[in-house]
């Protein structure tokens, strides 16, 4: 602070020769000096403003949540009850709702952004390079609500005739991961939400993918195929640490959407606060679980319980966050390290 | 030039005055139940036409509507399930039906048309609590002798968000079983017992997976399953009788209430008496400050609620709503004068 203090006020110090400021009458100087003043001081304003703006959601959302944290403690997050009419809440189905669905997401997300981008970068012809381009950048601008109404009305029926039947038959007697495949091929459940997820995150991460992988120097790349490499080895060992940053931050940016998603997810997630192991059972997530109850939330507990769900999804995103930036601060450490 | 202007300003004034104090002559605004606001816009726009005051009404769901009138934000709030006589006390607030409706059964069975399957109060309670298992057991074969029945999981679908609906259901179904009061209970939203099963969000969420998931069964409002053409089911009355749900079931669900001695009108008309009763059937609700402070929007509330009993009945009928029968009216506008009262404590009404 002190340091961008000096450096602006420079201009007025008497350490400049007397020479420089021959010329410049003082009263513009001193004017100059406000308006850099004002404009450091509005902008800091702009963002000290977000970190007012996050303190105070996390603050709102502690004090709406209070009762239902002194009534359930800790417990409230290994409870899978929901029950409003004892009044007894806990958030364990929709967190485990919230987390598995948005795994599936990223699951299939990541490595299908990875493809796009790679061809678009690599490997398309250059005519084709802008459409689909432009084509990923528009699916990422479909409102949600029309994955969600897509998601139920043609995915889903599609899903529980043809691909449904054919898990349960062929991937339901495996062992360890057969359970996640049983049950009555009804097209929604968390599966689905997640592969709708999946279809909203691509967009969003193959496009800042594909606009990280083309600013990696052309010189790296053909060095690289210059002693042999192949297409693939160019990718992984050369564009991938490149530009690991902008690759973390954009599978970030689209996890944010789906930890967050709300009509789509609501639509084809069953909505059954129930605790399974199958992938084709309903379930709920902490955002459509708030989209469908806030409304009609009758007493206070309740809509405490309500709040207390925002707020844990408001710290699920903060650890996710956290842990990626621990992440690239570890691969940043060894960096150089690794021959 | 100058003179021309100088002498067109006040008659603009004067013209601006008018349009504004026409505009905000006693506009009223109401918040809650999301069920009856398509009947509450229908009978607003009518009765701006008639009488040019306004009606604003904000869907927001049951539960907003009470907080919005306890902290008179609103002129009135609406609620699908009413307040119990002593919440209205501790409030000072006075509540009164304003419509009604019937929810209905809806199935999703190959084969099964409208109308045609029949269900008793206990059986529904039965598949709702996960008992009834299958559709070809001997509960629902029983009183469905011809009808071929599939052996078949049942998928049961239930309301996602809080509704009146599902108020209105689960009571019906806690008067019914005492193992679905004991173990389930009734409420806006409640813990759904059966372990297989799926919630929509919305009449039009229910209905939608009831046409999409086979072998399902859901609950829904009347107008839904008429106007989607789902399957509905007959149901057992009170006396025993199988009606079908339509208007003249509902209204005799309503003539069959004793109104008289529901004190603050809690009156849930679930499992009522009467041959034609449709068991399932339930009103929605106003509600109001009992000491009014501004005595001209209250009383616009009282007019526009008159108003639509007197005049609003086609206009609910065509959006398949049930009118208040008229001697309810009576009672309802006979609460009204004894309850409702400006600083003085003098009758508004």
């Amino acid at each position: 602070m002190d340091a961008v203090d000096h450096t602006l006020e420079a201009p007025q110090g008497a350490s400049l020769p007397p020479g420089m400021l021959r010329g410049i009458p003082e009263t513009l100087l001193r004017r100059q000096h406000l308006y850099d003043l004002a404009f450091r001081n509005v902008t800091r304003m702009f963002a000290f403003l977000v970190l007012a703006l996050l303190a105070g959601i996390l603050i709102s959302l502690v004090i709406g949540s209070w009762p239902a944290i002194q009534e359930f403690g800790p417990g409230f997050l290994a409870s899978h009850e929901w029950n409003p009419v004892t009044e007894k809440f806990g958030a364990l189905v929709p967190i485990f709702g919230t987390v598995v669905t948005s795994f599936i997401a990223l699951l299939i997300g990541i490595p299908v952004s990875f493809g796009i981008a790679v061809f678009l970068t690599e490997l398309a012809p250059l005519w084709m390079r802008r459409p689909i381009g432009t084509a990923i950048e528009l699916l990422a601008a479909i409102p949600s609500i029309i994955y969600g109404m897509w998601g139920l009305f043609i995915f889903a029926p599609v899903f529980a005739d043809y691909v449904q039947p054919w898990m349960i038959e062929y991937l339901g007697p495996i062992w360890f991961i057969g359970p996640l495949f049983k049950g009555a091929p009804q097209g929604i459940g968390m599966l689905t939400a997640g592969l709708i997820l999946a279809i909203m995150v691509i967009p969003f991460i193959a496009s800042v993918m594909r606009d990280v992988f083309e600013v990696v120097p052309a010189m790296l790349k053909e060095s690289a195929y210059a002693v042999g490499a192949t297409t693939w080895e160019v990718v992984w060992n050369v564009v991938l640490p490149y530009t690991k940053i902008g690759v973390v931050g954009g599978i970030l940016l689209g996890l944010g959407r789906a930890l967050g998603e709300t009509m789509a997810v609501t639509f084809v997630i069953g909505n059954a606060h129930r605790l399974g192991t199958s992938l084709f059972a309903p379930g709920n997530s902490i955002a459509s679980a708030l989209a469908n109850e806030f409304t009609e939330a009758v007493g206070d507990l309740y809509t405490s319980a309500l709040i207390e769900l925002g707020l844990i999804l408001f710290l699920i995103t903060f650890v996710v966050l956290a842990l990626s930036k621990i992440l690239l601060y570890r691969l940043a450490k060894r960096e150089g390290t690794l021959t | 030039m100058r003179f021309n202007r100088r002498s067109f300003a006040p008659v603009l004034l004067l013209l601006g005055m008018g349009v504004s104090s026409a505009a905000t002559a006693a506009d009223i605004t109401g918040a809650g139940a999301t069920f009856p606001y398509p009947v509450y816009a229908k009978w607003a726009e009518a009765y701006k036409a008639k009488t040019g005051s306004g009606m604003n009404y904000q869907s927001i769901g049951s539960g907003g509507g009470i907080k919005q009138i306890k902290a008179k934000t609103v002129d009135f709030g609406a609620s699908d399930a009413p307040l119990k006589l002593e919440e209205l006390e501790k409030e000072g607030l006075v509540q009164f039906p304003a419509v009604m409706g019937g929810v209905v059964p809806v199935v999703n069975i190959a084969g099964i048309k409208p109308g045609e399957m029949k269900l008793t109060g206990n059986v529904l309670a039965d598949i709702y609590l996960g008992k009834i298992k299958k559709w070809n057991e001997p509960a629902i074969a029983d009183i469905n002798k011809g009808l071929k029945l599939p052996d078949a999981d049942i998928t049961v679908v239930n309301r996602s968000d809080g509704s009146g609906t599902t108020f209105i259901f689960t009571n019906y179904l806690s008067k019914i079983s005492t193992e679905w009061k004991d173990k389930v209970g009734s409420a806006t939203s409640v813990s759904w017992p059966a372990p297989t099963g799926a919630g929509g969000k919305g009449n039009e969420g229910v209905a939608s997976f009831v046409q999409r998931l086979k072998n399902s069964i859901g609950y829904v409002e009347y107008a839904y399953a008429k106007q989607n053409k789902l399957t509905f089911t007959l149901l057992q009355n009170r006396e025993g009788q199988f009606v079908a749900p339509d208007d003249k079931s509902f209204q005799a669900a309503a003539a069959g209430a004793d109104w008289k001695n529901a004190p603050g009108f809690y009156e849930i008309l679930t499992n009522e008496p009467g041959k034609a009763s449709w068991p399932i059937t339930g009103a929605t609700f106003i509600l109001m400050h009992k000491n009014q402070v501004n005595i001209e929007k209250a009383k616009e509330v009282l007019r526009f609620f008159d108003w639509a009993y007197q005049d609003g009945d086609k206009m609910a009928l065509d959006l398949d709503y049930i009118p208040m029968p008229d001697e309810v009216v009576k009672l309802v506008q006979a609460e009204w004068k004894s309850k409702i009262k400006d600083a003085s404590g003098k009758p508004i009404w």
